[in-house]
């Protein structure tokens, strides 16, 4: 089971998160400072993998940003590591080459894509992630409704 | 008028800004966007703490206006909430905005809709009050004619909903999964599982869907499916057996690349695909030899695939070992694994490394030569740079410890533990380290030292059964007295060499043990007098960095000290400084010291010395306070209510919302006080029972049935099931290949010694101190020789304790075996049939037993694992020592039980209760075994009556009952075990109850009827929070209201109050005493159930019960 998923900085500063089990609001900014202090204290030679309490962290540098995935038991790490790297080649996609603020100025795109991939690891195909989101913010175009038709 | 001008001035900008908004929505709209940017580079920009938090509190106060202005537009709105999600994720409090976040959701177009439902689903939780609002504007996108919106309320539906509204939304979530588009199939599966996860009993009628889901033509919808699939063969494997072909089939043309290729991750298929299937094959496949057989192709084909370079083929790979070792072996698909494993612990790169380690540490269990082909880089990694390597290393090793390498292992481990700081990982290997030592324990003072680290380290982070167990490991002793007495006098003396230490600080905890043992055991000692030892205690307990809590044990320990010590200032000093001290319980120790003191004949008979295990008689019931409480209640004092009473009538004073329609005819009629009128208890009340309960409570108080994870037999589920697999996949000829792989390793090592360096034979060294015992030794070991090293510390209760591990391990089998005594009614043929299975199993066993009986450690072989699979339904009656009685001559001719006699001899004492039909449980032609219940007003009770068909005399038979977690079992009185007479039947009664209420399934035999008044279902009716609703179709036959309750009575055992048109009012209560109320209407053919509970799962599980009653009649 994915427990949360968070985006932070190297400056510690959360640029997303999302939680799947609920977790009291006061309690997300010392999980989140903890967090980020365990990953920013590995470096390259170490595992990408991390035990948190009775949770996994799985995390993933890409430039200045962190991803970091928490799981139970029940999932493979690798598994993990590697589905976080498809939801930033989405990201990618959809933003052509995704930046932090990018991420930051269009945080409810980068929800909305988080929401058709994850609940478990529910859809990892590209194009299908992104479907929804396409209409939703081209709807204005003429094409949309055509374009609706294609992807889905 | 100057003033006049100032003023106008003064207003001027404020018009401007009131003017803004309306003059161009595209100005607002630049403003309003860009207003997230500023806010996230103004926060980014920050450096402390406490700027942000001003920046973002101005944030949310300006927010908070704009939201609710009345001039606030959708699409403003969308952009408010984009910020306040924000302002939540960097932990501040924005909950004035979740009703905005509402209505958003609810009136906006599709983009402003699906921000409004974002935020709903990031803002709330799922009972969250709000989240009741949502449900409306649910169902309404859920009918409209947009793909879009309908898109979005099941992707919402799929996150979050309250599971009290399920019945409002589940049909039109069902109609979806016909849908025509993939995507809303999709999410009407995912839907679905969300119900599945939440509320498993709403939507067991809908598993004939999933199947089709699995089978539908897009492969998007099946991949969904199988989240479903995943958890409920988790929660049971045999029921979906039948579907193994399928999903070998997906797997087989997922990884044959027959899917769309937009399903490729890196030019792999459908990499998480894969492994969600694999994970459910193994699932399937356990200890499963047929459906095992179906998969091997498949996992042969997935292995030699998943060759290419990339690290989500590892991560597949990993999931076919973890597989291959699951199901039933297969020796060549074994190989490959294991060479698998080979290739990730040996890879340069840290992440495959971590993996190959897991993967070795989960495949150890299965095949322990595994880890002798890797000992050298299992040496290298557990003095890896990263402390999680060497973490996994250890977890690795523990795995394989034995009484051999225990030593080098447990030190290890100690190393770790002291760099460590987390205390998660200290707790964990803590526990860990205190179960090798129990286990494996060469010698006394090894033992003690490493309980002292355990302790010191551990501290007060650690599990408070590793102090407890200790202790009544000490207490109670091993099979040898001499040897108890040793370990205990080692104890005492190096507590005592602990305690002469100057400034060394110990954690509380560790402190206490210290003072329990040496007030028990400072007697052993010979140079010390008892008063030396009160004078070390007397220091500590002048310390001020100790705990009062750790007080009371110190002060505890000095007063059975005292009787010793004859007489000693120390005590007087003492009493004279504790009977002034300002803690209260100090004070009542302290003068309870004092006069015991002064009586020292009461004092000595009161602390002997080296009682600690016997049983002391307890009125727990407090009879002797009768007389006080009697004198209260005639002087006006309130009757005592029982807590969870007093619980239910605060909860039912509380102001909640209430969510249901007023105007229940019946509620507000006899409707006069907040007093429930059930079980209110009375002075008399107690004398009368308590004489009786004290009686039973004397002999009460033992450590019986007190759930031991793990203790000196270690966790032995784990083991017998490792040999279990173990002996079905080594048959016997291996285990001289095994022993030449382990010679030609130790050939190796001995060619390799000569030329290494030093600190390649120190390593050398450490690798043959860590794998000793491993090789060809523990081969024979696991093919069932009794390992005669090992178990220093070996309980005298040894075979029942670890039955009790198993008990618990095998809940599930034993729980359903539970569910189906109980649920006769209608399923006695299912019952019949797994007792004739296991029926069978047993025979299998018996006739194995009479090799084996002279095997001292029973409990290692797989054979004892099937006795307590069958822990319930059949008493592991040979599983003990006295096995001897097991040698009937073969020739003895099996003589015929006398069945009709039998169920006489059953009934005659128990016929005012309802009862079932005894049933044969299983026989062979020495013994049968026979059971029936009895539904009695306070209990279950279970009749077993076990027959002696032979002609010889059996002596202690040993009937075993261990109860699934959560009952309680009772030996009822006059059910010793009797030698038994050739040819004679005795039965024995057990009364089975709840321990705690819990959901699963088994609580039909726990259900009786609650007979009261309409008045009082009134007024119960209204305390109780807990309620479900549901509607129920009826079949044709049953369609009047009477029948149909009728049914209920029947099956159920519910108690009908009373009729009243097209409404029925029934009751019932789960033993022993949580009341459960059930109102129900008739519309045409469709009854209406409506149950409330002080409880709030039972409403769940009896409207469970009540749709199969009536649909199913």
């Amino acid at each position: 089971m994915i427990k949360y998923f968070l985006i932070v900085n190297k400056q510690g500063q959360t640029r997303l998160s999302k939680y799947y089990e609920h977790v009291d609001i006061n309690k997300h900014t010392l999980l989140e400072t903890e967090v980020v202090k365990r990953c920013l204290s590995r470096s390259n030679e170490q595992c990408s993998f991390i035990e948190y309490k009775d949770f996994k962290l799985i995390h993933r540098q890409y430039a200045a940003l962190f991803i970091v995935v928490g799981v139970d038991d029940t999932e493979t790490e690798m598994a993990i590591y590697e589905f976080i790297h498809n939801s930033v080649e989405v990201l990618d996609e959809y933003f052509s080459r995704v930046s932090e603020l990018d991420k930051m100025f269009n945080l409810d795109k980068v929800h909305i894509i988080l929401d058709e991939m994850v609940c478990r690891i529910v859809e990892t195909n590209r194009e299908r992630i992104l479907a929804p989101l396409l209409i939703l913010y081209n709807d204005s175009s003429s094409s949309s409704h055509s374009l609706f038709a294609r992807m889905i | 008028m100057s003033d006049i001008v100032e003023k106008t001035l003064t207003a001027l900008p404020g018009l401007f800004l009131q003017n803004q908004p309306g003059g161009g929505p595209a100005a607002a709209k630049a403003s309003f966007s860009s207003r997230l940017g500023s806010l996230v580079r103004g926060i980014t920009a920050l450096t402390s703490k406490h700027e942000e938090e001003k920046l973002i509190q101005q944030e949310l106060s300006s927010l908070k206006a704009t939201v609710s202005a009345p001039t606030t537009t959708l699409k403003m709105m969308k952009e408010c909430m984009v910020r306040l999600i924000y302002c939540e994720m960097l932990g501040y409090d924005a909950s004035f905005g979740y009703i905005h976040a509402i209505k958003l959701a609810q009136q906006g177009n599709l983009l402003e809709k699906r921000v409004g439902y974002l935020a709903v689903s990031l803002f709330l939780h799922e009972s969250h009050e709000l989240l009741l609002l949502l449900v409306n504007t649910v169902v309404k996108d859920l009918q409209s004619t947009n793909l879009v919106e309908v898109c979005m309320a099941l992707t919402v539906v799929s996150q979050i909903f309250p599971r009290e509204m399920i019945p409002a939304v589940l049909p039109l979530i069902e109609d979806k999964l016909q849908h025509s588009k993939e995507i809303i199939r999709r999410k009407a599966v995912l839907a679905l599982y969300k119900f599945h996860l939440i509320a498993p009993n709403q939507v067991q009628h809908i598993h004939i869907k999933f199947r089709k889901a699995l089978c539908d033509r897009d492969v998007g919808v099946m991949a969904a499916s199988l989240h479903i699939y995943l958890r409920m063969i988790k929660e049971n494997s045999s029921g979906y057996k039948d579907l193994t072909g399928s999903f070998v089939t997906i797997l087989k043309q997922v990884v044959g690349g027959k899917l769309p290729v937009d399903f490729n991750y890196h030019s792999v298929p459908a990499p998480w695909l894969q492994i969600q299937l694999l994970r459910i094959l193994g699932l399937l496949g356990k200890d499963d030899q047929r459906t095992s057989e179906l998969m091997y192709d498949v996992l042969d084909e997935s292995l030699r695939r998943a060759e290419l370079n990339h690290n989500v083929t590892y991560a597949i790979l990993f999931e076919c070992v973890h597989t291959v070792y699951s199901i039933y072996p297969k020796s060549e698909l074994l190989e490959k694994a294991a060479k698998c494993i080979g290739k990730f612990v040996l890879s340069p790169k840290i992440n495959l490394k971590y993996l190959g380690l897991k993967a070795l540490t989960y495949v150890i269990q299965q095949d322990p030569t595994l880890a002798l082909q890797h000992q050298m880089t299992i040496i290298e990694c557990l003095d890896h740079p990263d402390p999680i390597i060497k973490r996994e290393t250890l977890e690795l090793l523990y795995r394989i410890t034995n009484a051999q390498n225990v030593t080098v292992i447990v030190q290890k481990m100690l190393e770790y533990l002291h760099q460590s700081k987390e205390e998660y990982v200290i707790v964990n290997l803590v526990g860990k380290i205190a179960e090798l030592a129990e286990k494996y324990a060469p010698d006394n003072a090894w033992f003690i030292q490493t309980m002292n680290a355990v302790f010191s380290v551990g501290g007060d982070v650690m599990h408070p059964d590793i102090p407890n167990n200790f202790l009544r490991l000490l207490a109670e002793g091993f099979d040898d007295e001499t040897e108890d007495q040793q370990l205990r006098l080692y104890a005492v003396q190096s507590y005592l060499t602990l305690l002469d230490m100057e400034n060394v600080f110990y954690p509380q905890r560790f402190l206490q043990v210290m003072s329990w043992v040496l007030g028990e055991y400072s007697y052993l000692l010979d140079k010390e007098t008892p008063a030396e030892v009160i004078a070390k205690l007397y220091k500590l307990l002048m310390n001020d960095s100790v705990s009062s809590e750790t007080k009371t044990w110190l002060i505890a320990a000095v007063t059975k000290l005292t009787p010793q010590a004859h007489s000693s200032d120390t005590v007087e000093r003492l009493i004279h400084e504790f009977t002034i001290s300002l803690d209260t319980c100090m004070r009542q120790h302290a003068f309870e010291l004092k006069h015991l003191h002064e009586n020292v004949e009461l004092m000595t008979s009161l602390l002997p010395v080296d009682r600690s295990c016997e049983d002391l008689a307890v009125d727990a019931s407090l009879s002797f306070l009768d007389g006080f409480v009697a004198e209260g209640l005639s002087q006006g004092a309130a009757p005592y209510k029982p807590h969870h009473q007093r619980q239910e009538e605060k909860l039912s004073q509380e102001k909640v919302l209430n969510f249901e329609p007023y105007g229940l005819s019946f509620s507000s009629s006899g409707f006069t006080g907040r007093q429930s009128p059930a079980g209110i208890s009375l002075g008399s009340d107690i004398s009368g029972n308590s004489a009786e309960t004290g009686l039973k409570e004397t002999n009460s108080l033992k450590l019986e049935g007190i759930k031991k994870l793990w203790g000196k037999e270690g966790y032995l589920p784990k083991k017998e099931s490792k040999t279990g697999d173990e002996s079905g996949a080594l048959p016997i000829p291996q285990e001289s290949i095994m022993e030449n792989v382990d010679q030609t390793i130790t050939k190796k090592d001995q060619s390799q010694v000569l030329t290494q360096s030093k600190e390649e034979k120190e390593k050398q060294l450490l690798a043959s101190s860590l794998f000793v015992g491993l090789g060809s030794e523990s081969t024979v070991n696991l093919l069932g020789k009794a390992d005669t090293v090992s178990h220093k510390f070996r309980r005298k209760s040894k075979i029942k304790e670890a039955k009790s591990g198993e008990a618990s391990s095998t809940h599930n089998m034993t729980c359903s075996s539970f569910s189906s005594l109980s649920n006769v009614a209608y399923e006695d043929d299912y019952y019949l049939n797994t007792l004739h299975d296991r029926g069978d199993k047993e025979l299998k066993t018996f006739s194995l037993n009479s090799e084996l009986l002279d095997s001292e450690s029973l409990t290692e072989l797989p054979l004892v694992e099937k006795f307590s699979n069958c822990s319930l339904s059949t008493p592991s009656l040979f599983a003990d020592n006295s096995m001897e009685i097991f040698h009937p001559p073969q020739s003895i001719a099996a003589s015929v039980a006398k069945e009709s006699s039998l169920a006489s001899s059953f009934l005659e004492e128990t016929t005012e209760y309802i009862h079932s039909n005894a049933m044969e449980v299983c026989n062979n032609e020495t013994i049968s075994v026979s059971s029936y219940k009895i539904w009695k007003d306070d209990c279950l009770l279970m009749v077993w009556s076990v027959t002696n068909k032979s002609g010889l005399e059996l002596k202690s038979a040993n009937l075993e009952i261990f109860p699934a977690e959560n009952f309680k079992v009772t030996e009822q009185p006059g059910c010793c075990l009797p030698i038994m007479e050739a040819e004679s039947t005795k039965s024995f009664q057990y009364s089975v109850q709840i321990e705690k209420p819990f959901t699963e399934g088994i609580l039909s035999g726990f259900i009786r009827p609650l007979k009261i008044s309409s008045e009082d279902f009134g007024k119960l009716w209204l305390s109780f929070a807990n309620d479900v609703k549901q509607n129920v179709k009826m079949s044709e036959s049953q369609a009047a209201l009477p029948s149909a309750l009728k049914t209920l009575q029947q099956k159920l055992r519910l108690h009908i109050i009373e009729i009243i048109g097209n409404e029925g009012l029934l009751a019932c209560q789960l033993l022993p005493s949580i009341p459960c109320l059930l109102h129900c209407r008739v519309y045409a053919d469709v009854l209406a159930l409506w149950f409330r509970s002080s409880c709030s799962t039972l409403p769940d599980y009896l409207l469970y019960q009540c749709q199969k009653v009536i649909e199913g009649s």
